[in-house]
């Protein structure tokens, strides 16, 4: 009887125990989760908040019973954030169109084609990959300078087209395309270039869609290349005009404009990853950086 | 037979030019050129003339005070952020593997500061933490509350504004390293641990015999692209203080490349190349310790 009743002590406690973990656990993710958010909820409250309630709290107050669109029109009206926007739609859209030309020609090559010096030629590229931005974006900047290129869009495009990685990830991809596939097209005589796009593309639409969407994210973000190649308000992108606007705009204290135009800038991105959210984790799982 | 694999090889490089041209005008050329501007003494950005060559610009910047603070706040910054961030994120996706309920949920928000702009949410950390006259700010109530007195995250002193900077590092990385570790986890094969559960091993012991060695790999490609990533910071520094660093004594190696390069001090690529290039060793040199440990320590 004893024994039995040590028994049930004991489950007793595994059960307590087990239970003191799941709650810690869920303590532990709820904290963090909390941590994630409250910037993003801080900067949406602050940019409800109007520029005098938002001054006269001395303690910040969580909530506000006022909101305001003003800091929104504030935002587009007294500093050139549509400007900005704009500016930052085409550098993202121009860039990401170069790069999937031509990573999509040089991995068809890489993957496909058979010529003289490819194996060199692809180890040269990968071994590219390790180079860090770090150490070629000096001559880049005197290059550009040197032609003339600051302050235009083509000087803020070029050197940030290629990505040996996103080659490298869509060569590994048109490998997986059944080689029968080529052959039959062969005897049907389609040519190369019409299988690449009849054929291969439509086929690695996945791959090629993810690798879109983190260029597309890559470029949105980018703040160091067009910060040293711009300096004209014209060609400023949103991180370079949020830079600005903290530093020169709606006057230094303005923070509830400014975070209207932080929750502009941050929008777009934000509706993007929640419609991509499996692609854009899957893309950056395999070969994303920043960390 | 030989003219078509002539042609066939034309047609090979011909996909690959427009790949070639810009590896070539962007980063090949560039590469080579880094290490020139290095040695080139004196070299003037506007006529382009150079008096000499030698290892001067290497002695110049390292006997330069703000490329020696730009180093501490970055050599500071990297020992900090690294074993946090990563330790951190192995606690979350152990936690997150454990429930079944809300785990997509909580995945989507722990991934969204990755796809945020650095420097606009930077802005709100900023104030977050800033103590004006108007306000203390929010992380002020927070030490109000606890009994402790405001200070001036921002502005003021060294390790509040280190402070500041390694939290908003930790949590740019964070969804990064979560992301890569809870797929690790998930992956490990159901069978050892039904086995270690028959055999009665305890919770903790699973954890150190089977868990950790079988994401060890991934942890440590996590370490060196930690590492990699933590000693170029730059974008973060900017958002929180602003782009005179210096002057906010927040400057790191990056920061410092490009202060040489262009703004108020700049005007000087030979200072910058020097500073890249050191950076680059650094950089390689830790890479290749945490290659030589990882292949020791780690199980694959």
């Amino acid at each position: 009887m004893k024994s039995n009743m040590d028994y049930i002590k004991i489950e007793k406690n595994t059960k307590a125990r087990k239970k003191a973990l799941r709650t810690a656990t869920y303590i532990l993710l709820a904290f963090w989760a909390v941590v994630v958010l409250f910037p993003f909820y801080w900067m949406v409250l602050t940019s409800l908040k109007s520029y005098g309630a938002y001054n006269s709290e001395y303690i910040p107050k969580f909530f506000t019973l006022s909101p305001t669109l003003q800091n929104y029109v504030d935002a587009f009206t007294a500093v050139p954030l549509g400007k900005y926007f704009v500016n930052t739609i085409i550098f993202t859209a121009v860039t990401t169109a170069l790069m999937l030309i031509v990573i999509v020609l040089a991995a068809f090559a890489f993957a496909r084609l058979e010529f003289k010096g490819k194996n060199i030629a692809f180890l040269i590229f990968l071994s590219l990959m390790m180079i860090p931005n770090e150490l070629v974006i000096i001559t880049n900047f005197v290059t550009i300078t040197n032609l003339d290129m600051r302050n235009t869009f083509p000087g803020l495009i070029l050197p940030t087209v290629t990505s040996v990685f996103y080659i490298y990830l869509l060569k590994e991809h048109f490998e997986q395309i059944p080689d029968s596939l080529y052959y039959a097209a062969k005897v049907d005589g389609t040519s190369d270039w019409k299988y690449l796009w009849k054929v291969m593309i439509p086929m690695s639409r996945p791959t090629i869609i993810t690798v879109t969407i983190l260029k597309v994210i890559e470029c949105w973000n980018s703040y160091i290349w067009p910060r040293l190649i711009t300096d004209d308000e014209d060609y400023y992108l949103v991180s370079n005009g949020i830079q600005e606007i903290r530093e020169n705009g709606f006057g230094r204290e303005n923070i509830p404009a400014m975070m209207a135009a932080v929750v502009v800038i941050s929008v777009p991105l934000v509706i993007l990853f929640l419609i991509f959210r499996k692609k854009i984790m899957a893309g950056v799982s395999r070969g994303g950086t920043k960390g | 037979m030989k003219k078509k694999l002539r042609d066939s090889s034309l047609k090979g490089w011909l996909y690959l030019l427009p790949a070639i041209l810009f590896l070539g005008f962007f980063m090949v050329y560039p590469l080579i050129d880094v290490f020139v501007y290095s040695f080139e003494e004196g070299y003037n950005f506007a006529s382009q003339t150079y008096f000499g060559t030698g290892i001067y610009n290497y002695f110049y910047i390292l006997h330069d005070p703000y490329f020696l603070q730009a180093v501490k706040n970055t050599f500071i910054l990297v020992i900090i952020t690294v074993p946090l961030s990563t330790g951190i994120a192995l606690l979350i996706s152990v936690g997150l593997n454990s429930i079944t309920a809300l785990r997509n949920f909580l995945q989507t928000i722990y991934f969204l500061p990755y796809v945020t702009n650095t420097l606009a949410v930077g802005l709100v950390f900023m104030i977050l933490f800033k103590k004006t006259a108007y306000s203390d700010g929010l992380a002020n109530l927070l030490i109000n509350w606890f009994g402790g007195s405001s200070v001036d995250f921002i502005e003021g002193p060294y390790w509040a504004k280190m402070f500041v900077l390694c939290f908003y590092t930790i949590w740019i990385v964070m969804p990064f390293k979560i992301l890569i570790l809870t797929s690790a986890l998930s992956s490990i094969n159901q069978d050892y641990y039904n086995a270690a559960r028959v055999d009665g091993t305890s919770k903790f012991r699973i954890f150190m015999r089977i868990t950790l060695p079988m994401i060890s790999p991934m942890i440590f490609y996590l370490v060196i692209t930690g590492f990699i990533g933590a000693f170029k910071a730059y974008s973060d520094a900017v958002a929180l203080f602003g782009t005179d660093l210096n002057a906010a004594e927040m400057n790191t190696i990056v920061g410092y490349v490009y202060d040489m390069l262009y703004g108020d001090s700049g005007g000087y690529p030979s200072y910058a190349s020097a500073a890249a290039i050191i950076l680059f060793v650094i950089v390689l040199t830790i890479t290749c310790i945490n290659l030589l440990i990882s292949k020791k320590k780690v199980h694959y």
